[in-house]
């Protein structure tokens, strides 16, 4: 582990008087013996000093009422959707397709004379026949209707499920539209059912982009810092956020995967120095693949928060080691943090001691502990919906995580150096001097080593378990997704989406963050709640003074 | 905004594009959310199942809870029987639902589970407690479309609920289709103004519509109760409110019990409201009060104070087919001119029901089913319309080609009033009048030149 870690100091004795331990044997309490076996791995009490093992990635059980998706959702929907010049067809029945379909708030702006295919939804729409006798030749004729009809660059399609089930060969029938076209066709085979979750379809899109797109294009680039974001999806705008700040400090970015991003950009973004990972969960696998190949270094950074922006910023110039650029980033944050330190003080001062609890995603639970820390909240609780260990435990873990038949089934790309395009981005010896002064390369430290000791951790959150938190525990707000926000919300607790931002955003950034202390601070300010109760229950409450607790809470 | 479209209709066999419909399982989904204390369980990976809710959810702004099989590769080979089972020792023990319905994905029909089995061989085992109900319904979306999976759940709470004692309820069912929980609860107050014993079945206000009290409870009391399916069987007759979606339900009632059925539209609009009025007053042998005639009464005054605005607008309906059938009727009604009536929905059934109420009147209309929203792009480009009548996925169209949008029928997943207001009945319809007047003299008001632009219209 490198010394970059700041273990957080202190320990959640307890929260509204009950133990993080008591509160874990309340959610277990009374489950299937089979069940109970299983989330007993899955929800951990902290310890940052030497993370404890959490059962993750693992199966979903079936009849729990889970957040997860499929894998289809996250290579598909996650990944490659955000490209939006290439052509997306979903090969299977309509839904899948459909409800991908502009539901993921990955933006773009589509400069002139590129199309923005993230506005339709193509399907090959299977029907009975097609089960029966197979899909193979209507989804060949799919990919023809739609080159003819809108000659696009590339061509990109995803299996579903039963494509899987009746054994389309769609990878054939690419290469030979590939082949018929003359322009690049590609497939992925990300039935929903191949793995525990999203997570199995992030890791397909990973090889399939670095197989089809990465490297294509070899016109060089002459910009002094080059690098590339990866895991960021330009959620309500973040990659425009991060994007503008390091313009001002002197930063090209070559391309951003995936959000607001071209084909372009992406065939040619292994020109880059550098690769900086937000989201690890869902792209580690290409900055493996691309350092491997290519010889790019990278490293995790977080522009979620302002501390950690500023972290940020500051590692990527002591990578590139100029006094021109470590001076121009000293600059930029010491003007961004003139506009931020004083809203963030007046923010902070409202809202100091509140408790928080995030459960999304692969990387955000983590990530919205910064940012909510700045104002005062501190995350008693949070959990991701489809990480694995290593996002929990650090990357440290990664030789001990037994790979499962569920894991097992995608597959591990064998990826070799390019002998005419591999070339080190930094010596040996520079690289070797910063790693002596501790700077972390190739690494993510985990949730748990940023989280306070007996913080409660809970992996794949089920309904069950979020409202016995939210009934125990009492948090003053939740960032989850769409389906558990307004149950959170019936409870009397405010939710802050953190897959959609409920349509707002970017929170990416110094701008960003400024963003989301206004958010947070209306959402804990505003009267609302305070109205749940008509005043004549409160004259009858006053007569009764044993109302149930819900109630008391609403008031 | 959408490049792609040129006034040209492009030839296409094999390529959908922009789907103006979505698959089976929602629709089952949102069927038995209808039912009091149900969950509804997805029989296929988790995939599906996170979608349906997050639509669902999208939609009514509300908490949508259901279950599923998750299925990983192995169950997709092996079957998804030790899925299910372990889904129903899960849900009972964790949830404690009353009933549970689980509907097939794509995944589940083509692998083949054969749900009763299942269902049966778990009550064998003791995995299904004493009392409780599990029933199902096949929803493969390689079929039909999310209507269909409506339909086929409601069909199947008729199956394995519905039963006939010999002794009558003096009531009448109401299948209400797919309908909004606002719409449910104005048919009900319809029916309750009328003095009419009723069940409507299945019934989404108080579950999907829900007050904002602090307390969370995952079986809100809203809902058709078991015991008033199971009494279905015993009533006077049927009223089904849409071909796609409530039909079918009667007819199985009527196959099953011996309860006959009134088959009609929803009641979207003047006439389609009279209609499910006059059945009801049929069939209970009860007079309309003066209370209804007099909403009736300030519907037309209003359609007809205002019906220079409406006269000969080209409009352009897409949808689910039972509300665009409902809708095409209305329209006429309020003097607009059907243009392009679209629906995603596999069958001729469609077309001939809309054919059959533009009665030969709109020869340029162009019905189609298994229609995309891609097509009817193009057609407004070869040919505009000014006034676009369908669901939020019509609101890229929209903009792009400068047509106002009013939003109706599902999903609505960017604005409110669905959740507050009726469509149904002579208030919806008034309701209905009110935002399309107002969408037309907008665009008016915003776009006119300045010499016509008035103060009083
Ligand atoms: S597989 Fe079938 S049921 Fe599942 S989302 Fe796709 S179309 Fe719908
Ligand atoms: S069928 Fe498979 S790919 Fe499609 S939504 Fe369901 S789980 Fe995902
Ligand atoms: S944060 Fe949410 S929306 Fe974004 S990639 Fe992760 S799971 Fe998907």
């Amino acid at each position: 582990m490198s010394t970059e870690a700041t273990i957080p100091t202190g320990t959640i004795e307890e929260v509204e008087g009950v133990t993080p331990d008591a509160l874990r044997e309340q959610m277990l309490k009374g489950l299937p013996s089979k069940t109970l076996r299983k989330r007993a791995k899955q929800i951990v009490s902290n310890d940052p000093e030497t993370p404890p093992e959490i059962g993750a990635n693992s199966r979903t059980i079936p009849g729990i009422i889970t957040q997860r998706g499929c894998t289809y959702a996250g290579c598909r929907g996650v990944v490659i959707g955000p490209i939006h010049d290439i052509l997306h067809i979903t090969h299977g029945p309509v839904g899948c397709g459909y409800y991908s379909w502009m539901t993921r708030r990955n933006l773009a702006r589509v400069p002139e004379g590129q199309t923005n295919y993230m506005q339709y939804c193509m399907t090959t729409d299977m029907q009975e026949d097609h089960i029966v006798f197979g899909g193979e030749k209507r989804l060949a004729e799919a990919i023809r209707e739609a080159y003819r009809l809108f000659k696009p660059k590339a061509i990109s399609v995803y299996a579903t499920c039963p494509v899987g089930l009746i054994g389309d060969d769609i990878h054939t029938v690419c290469r030979l539209a590939k082949e018929e076209l003359g322009i690049n066709v590609f497939g992925f085979s990300c039935e929903g059912y191949k793995g525990v979750s999203q997570s199995a379809g992030h890791h397909i899109a990973n090889n399939g982009v670095f197989k089809h797109m990465i490297g294509l294009d070899d016109t060089p680039n002459d910009a002094k810092y080059k690098i590339n974001i990866l895991g960021e999806y330009n959620i309500g705008g973040d990659a425009w956020a991060i994007d503008e700040l390091l313009k001002k400090c002197g930063i090209s970015i070559l391309a951003t995967l995936s959000g607001g991003v071209s084909y372009d950009e992406i065939i040619n973004c292994h020109q880059a120095d550098l690769n900086v990972v937000m989201c690890h969960r869902s792209i580690n696998y290409m900055a493996e693949m691309m350092e491997t190949k290519f010889g790019i270094p990278w490293f995790k950074v977080n522009f979620i928060g302002a501390d950690s922006t500023a972290k940020s910023l500051r590692k990527i110039a002591k990578y590139f080691d100029d006094k021109e650029l470590i001076d121009r980033v000293e600059e930029v944050i010491a003007a961004e943090l003139a506009v931020l330190r004083p809203i963030q003080a007046e923010i902070k001062a409202k809202h100091q001691g509140k408790k928080a609890a995030i459960f999304v995603g692969g990387s955000r639970a983590h990530h919205y502990q910064d940012l909510f820390g700045d104002i005062g909240i501190e995350t008693v609780s949070a959990g991701y919906e489809f990480a694995h260990r290593d996002d929990y435990e650090g990357r440290d873990v990664l030789p001990n995580i037994k790979v499962d038949a569920d894991s097992r089934n995608i597959e591990e790309l064998d990826v070799e150096p390019d002998e005419a395009r591999f070339r080190p981005r930094i010596s040996p010896e520079a690289k070797q001097k910063l790693i002596d002064a501790g700077f972390a390369f190739s690494d993510y430290l985990g949730m748990m080593r940023e989280m306070k000791k007996r913080a409660l951790v809970i992996d794949d959150i089920s309904h069950h378990e979020l409202e016995h938190l939210i009934k125990t525990w009492k948090p003053d707000i939740i960032g989850s997704g769409i389906k558990d926000k307004f149950i959170i919300e019936k409870m009397g607790v405010p939710c802050k989406q953190l897959h959609s931002y409920d349509y707002g955003g970017p929170y990416a950034s110094f701008a960003g963050a400024i963003n989301f202390y206004k958010e947070i601070d209306r959402m804990l300010s505003t009267k609302v709640w305070s109205y749940v109760v008509p005043p004549w229950v409160k004259d009858r409450k006053a007569a009764a003074p044993e109302a149930p607790a819900e109630e008391q809470k609403a008031a | 905004m959408l490049d792609l479209a040129t006034p040209t209709i492009s030839e296409r066999s094999a390529l959908k594009i922009n789907p103006a419909k979505t698959c089976q399982p929602i629709g089952a989904m949102y069927a038995a959310l209808g039912i009091h204390s149900c969950m509804p369980h997805s029989h296929g990976s988790q995939g599906c199942c996170a979608y349906h809710r997050s639509h669902l959810t999208r939609h009514f702004k509300e908490p949508v809870a259901a279950t599923t099989s998750s299925f990983t590769e192995g169950a997709s080979v092996f079957g998804g029987m030790a899925n299910l089972q372990q889904a129903l020792i899960n849900i009972f023990s964790i949830y404690n639902p009353e009933v549970v319905a689980v509907h097939t994905t794509c995944l589940s029909e083509v692998i083949g589970d054969d749900i009763p089995t299942i269902i049966k061989k778990a009550r064998e085992e003791g995995k299904i407690p004493e009392g409780k109900t599990v029933i199902h319904a096949n929803t493969p979306s390689f079929v039909g479309s999310n209507v269909t999976g409506y339909s086929n759940m409601c069909v199947g709470i008729v199956n394995y609920l519905a039963e006939k004692s010999g002794e009558s309820t003096e009531a009448i069912n109401i299948f209400p289709g797919w309908l909004d929980p606002s719409d449910m609860r104005e048919l009900k107050r319809l029916a309750e103004e009328l003095g009419v014993k009723y069940t409507l079945c299945p019934d989404t206000s108080d579950v999907l519509d829900l007050p904002q009290t602090g307390v969370y409870e995952m079986y809100p009391k809203g809902g058709t109760p078991v015991e008033a399916i199971k009494r279905m069987g015993d009533a006077i007759k049927t009223v089904a409110l849409g071909e796609f979606t409530a039909h079918a339900a009667a007819q199985k009632l009527n196959d099953k019990c011996g309860v006959p059925f009134e088959a009609l539209d929803a009641p979207i609009g003047l006439t389609n409201t009279d209609l499910y009025i006059d059945a009801l007053r049929r069939i209970a042998e009860v007079d309309v009060p003066a209370s209804i005639d007099a909403e009736r009464g300030r519907l037309l005054d209003v359609i007809q104070d205002i019906g220079q605005y409406f006269h000969e607008v080209p409009v352009a309906i897409f949808g689910d087919p039972d509300h665009v059938v409902a809708m095409t009727r209305f329209a006429i009604e309020l003097g607009l001119k059907p243009k392009y009536i679209f629906s995603g929905a596999t069958g001729r059934a469609f077309e001939n029901r809309v054919h059959a109420i533009l009665d030969g009147r709109f020869p340029d209309a162009i019905v189609k089913q298994q229609g995309d929203l891609f097509e009817l792009h193009e057609r407004i480009k070869a040919d505009p319309v000014k006034l676009i009548l369908g669901n939020t996925y019509g609101k890229h169209i929209g903009r792009a080609e400068n047509i106002p949008l009013v939003r109706f029928g599902f999903p609505i997943l960017d604005r409110v009033g669905h959740r507050l207001f009726p469509t149904v009945g002579y208030r919806g319809a008034m309701h209905l009048v009110e935002k399309i007047s107002d969408a037309l003299l907008d665009q008016r008001d915003r776009t006119c030149p300045e010499e016509w632009f008035e103060l009083v219209q």
